[in-house]
């Protein structure tokens, strides 16, 4: 009994395979913490550079003369070595208020620092343009000599009050400018354009009128920008130099010491809201993403449209209709190579291609009015027709799978019901193989929408205010070029003229790509599931 | 030795296999069959497994062609006279008049209805009425009707696995064909559900021509008519069922329903 318990006992060291199991489940660890570490970093970057910090005061001795005080928000706190050897305790502190200081951030020596305090009348001010200022609300001259100041009775809903009015100037301001004017130029450069191959009495009345409207118009927006500019606000520095803003460029107030928690969440969402929704200012340091949202979404989108049905189809023939061989062997392993080359080359491949080829063909055809390229430069068109070459290979793999792995009973039942060959694929074994479809196309899209390198090539820029889909006729500008927010954080990042300013939206811009590519596949993932559920072959 | 089929003139025959060769690539799977199916009657094939009698079967629809590689190599299959291999046959013709059932049930992840009108619909039967009463027909033919009357718009999948087989036997009748091949039909169903199924093919003579394989010695003596035995890729035996299991001619027949072998 003792010996053959001996000979089977789980517990001694010799047990097979156990070393094995700990190496694998090394290797599994050392993915999880990684991918965690790395998603768990972007996100808390992410939220942190939307979470309002307390404003503080901070007083700074001066050699040979008096403190001086300064406030701001705390970015970080390091600690740096001299050339001596020693070691620095130091901050760095957002003192905005450029005009005033030139740099927005500063660092401050810890044994310099004589004292810091939250202040309640401290003011976090965004506007327009110039970056943030941070100071106390001083008054409000409203235009002519009438002037309110912040402790008079109203000062708070007044202020309200033109910064609501400033945005409303803006909106129509943005409309005259953009959509009005955009229009009447874009017909007068075509005029001119065909002026100069041969006059006519119709076409120069058309021009007149056209610019006499355009007087009117650029009126208009000189009106505008007056009543912009109408009144100030003003906000004191800590050192008693006043800054002057005028209302209409006045964004946001936000008083950061007076409110509690819930209304620092509240800002964060506002502050996150607006980084969703706007348009980037201040070369991208400033404002949000929206346009590199559209963009990313659209050429998402549309690379799929291309993608899908171009792969299932060069799929179902590989699989179901070409002779197996060396041939088709071939050609499989052509493909499967397609998904590794570097993917630079496609967006070389495109700009040759799509744009220099294609584009020149459709502008020969179509644009030959056009004084400017029209297709034969980047656009999103071009760059979704480029992302729809890169994933091609994975979405014919997945699809060649899917459809060899519908269970041949299915295929011989429809055949035997008197179903030719393309109405058993059709009707059984395509549905069949629905799921497998979509995750290929899952797939594809996750490298499609994160991948960046080709797509500086064929159409993506740094800076893209209009959409390529809009409310301007024809509304679907498939030759525009547009922003991504892959790009994006590399522009942020690596080509800002202001990196410390542009540091929090590039975490907050990762973490926004990776949200998206996380509901983009959450939504086809449902949808196959959905599938997977109607489509199950019995498993009798 | 060739195996002697019983003359009678009351049938006319509807399947004609003359001395048929069939190859996977290059490993024979037939070798020289000779077999006749008569209108209106039901034929079982038994065997033990790989000796043929599955591939036989599904020569005589073409489902064969399925398959890379394998190919009749001599002789004819014919019906009424017809070679189906010949250039003039369409297989997808050719499979509307001759169905099938599999093994295996295998409905298609569809509704109940969806699937018996499959059939029908790829022969261009639009309208909804006639596919109505085609499906009522169909499904009552393989006496499933009752059953699933109140819940045809619902998944085939949802039903039990003789209730399945069953649909399938609908799903094949509903295409109308003349000769219904059934491949191993009751393997995988319980003793009721098998009990059920026979029934249904017994009635089923009525208007097909049946070809059946079984595993089932039982089966074969309660269904069919006439029986032939496979061995080794050749047609041993083929005789009205009764005499073949009571007065076997070849001893192999003999030790194989005597259980010797196989």
């Amino acid at each position: 009994m003792s010996a053959s318990s001996s000979k089977f006992s789980t517990t001694g060291r010799s047990r097979t395979g156990e070393p094995l199991v700990w190496l694998t489940a090394v290797g599994l660890t050392i993915g999880v913490l990684l991918s965690v570490g790395l998603i768990g970093l972007v996100m808390y970057k992410g939220f942190e550079s939307f979470w309002p910090a307390r404003l503080v005061v901070v007083e700074v001795r001066q050699e040979g003369g008096e403190n001086s005080k300064v406030a701001g928000y705390l970015v970080q706190e390091r600690s740096k070595r001299t050339l001596e050897g020693l070691v620095e305790e130091e901050i760095q502190l957002f003192r905005g208020n450029r005009e005033l200081f030139g740099e927005k951030f500063v660092f401050l020596d810890r044994e310099a620092i004589v004292s810091q305090t939250e202040e309640e009348d401290l003011i976090l001010v965004e506007r327009l343009e110039g970056g943030n200022v941070i100071g106390r609300a001083k008054a409000l001259e409203l235009g002519g000599s009438e002037t309110l100041e912040a402790s008079a009775e109203g000062f708070d809903e007044k202020l309200d009050e033109l910064t609501e009015r400033g945005e409303e100037l803006r909106d129509e301001l943005r409309e005259i400018e953009k959509i009005k004017i955009g229009e009447n130029s874009k017909r007068v450069k075509e005029l001119r354009w065909l002026e100069k191959k041969g006059s006519s009495p119709e076409r120069a009345e058309e021009l007149a009128g056209l610019l006499a409207e355009y007087e009117k118009l650029d009126g208009q927006r000189k009106e505008l920008r007056e009543q912009l500019e109408e009144s100030t606000f003003v906000v004191e520095a800590m050192d008693g130099r006043e800054l002057k803003i005028p209302t209409g460029e006045l964004l946001h107030v936000f008083a950061a010491n007076q409110v509690g928690f819930f209304g620092r969440l509240k800002e964060t969402i506002r502050r996150a809201w607006t980084f969703v929704s706007t348009d980037p200012r201040e070369a991208n340091t400033e404002g949000g993403v929206y346009p590199a949202i559209f963009g990313t979404v659209v050429m998402t989108l549309v690379m799929s449209l291309f993608v899908t049905p171009f792969g299932v189809m060069a799929a179902i023939y590989l699989r179901e209709y070409a002779k197996q061989g060396p041939l088709v062997k071939a050609v499989r392993i052509s493909v499967n190579n397609l998904a590794g080359v570097p993917s630079i080359v496609f967006g070389v491949f495109g700009l040759a291609f799509f744009i220099y080829f294609l584009g020149g063909v459709v502008d020969d055809w179509f644009f030959s009015n056009s004084e400017e390229p029209v297709y034969k430069s980047g656009g999103i068109l071009w760059a979704s027709l480029t992302l729809a070459l890169l994933t091609v290979p994975v979405v014919i793999v997945a699809t060649e799978e899917a459809l060899a792995s519908v269970p041949r009973g299915v295929r011989e039942a429809a055949l035997a019901c008197g179903a030719s060959k393309w109405q058993a694929i059709q009707r059984v074994v395509l549905p069949a193989s629905l799921p497998g479809i979509l995750t290929g196309v899952i797939l594809a899209m996750a490298r499609g929408a994160g991948e960046v390198a080709p797509l500086m090539l064929v159409g993506v820029v740094k800076s893209a205010p209009d959409l390529p889909i809009d409310a301007v006729a024809p509304f679907v500008h498939p030759e525009r070029q547009f922003m991504h927010l892959g790009f994006h954080i590399y522009d942020l990042g690596f080509q800002s003229p202001d990196s410390e300013a542009a540091k929090p939206m590039v975490f907050a811009t990762t973490l926004l790509l990776i949200s998206i590519v996380v509901v983009m596949n959450l939504t086809a993932i449902i949808i196959r599931n959905r599938l997977r559920k109607k489509y199950a072959v019995s498993s009798f | 030795m060739k195996p002697k089929a019983p003359e009678s003139k009351t049938h006319e025959s509807l399947i004609e296999i003359k001395d048929v060769d069939f190859c996977y690539g290059n490993a024979k799977a037939l070798d020289g069959i000779d077999l006749t199916v008569r209108r209106n009657e039901i034929v079982a094939f038994i065997g033990p497994s790989g000796c043929g009698k599955s591939t036989l079967l599904r020569c005589v629809n073409r489902m064969n062609d399925l398959v890379p590689g394998a190919r009749v190599t001599r002789g004819t299959i014919e019906i009424e006279g017809v070679e189906i291999h010949s250039p003039e046959v369409d297989p997808v013709e050719l499979r509307r008049r001759v169905g099938m059932v599999f093994q295996k049930s295998n409905p298609f992840p569809q509704t109940i209805y969806e699937n018996v009108c499959y059939g029908p619909k790829l022969s261009g039967i639009k309208d909804k009425s006639e596919l109505d009463g085609i499906v009522e027909t169909a499904l009552q033919g393989a006496a499933l009707w009752d059953e699933v009357k109140d819940r045809l718009h619902t998944s085939a999948n949802g039903l039990s696995g003789g209730q399945q087989q069953r649909l399938c036997i609908a799903r094949s009748i509903a295409v109308r064909p003349e000769i219904l091949l059934m491949d191993e039909p009751c393997s995988a169903l319980d003793p009721l559900a098998t009990a059920k199924v026979e029934e249904l093919i017994l009635n089923l003579k009525e208007e097909f021509t049946i070809v059946m394989v079984t595993h089932n010695m039982q089966q074969a003596t309660r269904v069919s008519d006439r029986t032939a035995f496979f061995y080794m890729g050749r047609l041993i035996e083929f005789d009205e069922t009764a005499t073949l299991f009571t007065t076997p001619s070849c001893k192999e027949t003999e030790d194989y329903i005597s259980g010797r072998f196989g």
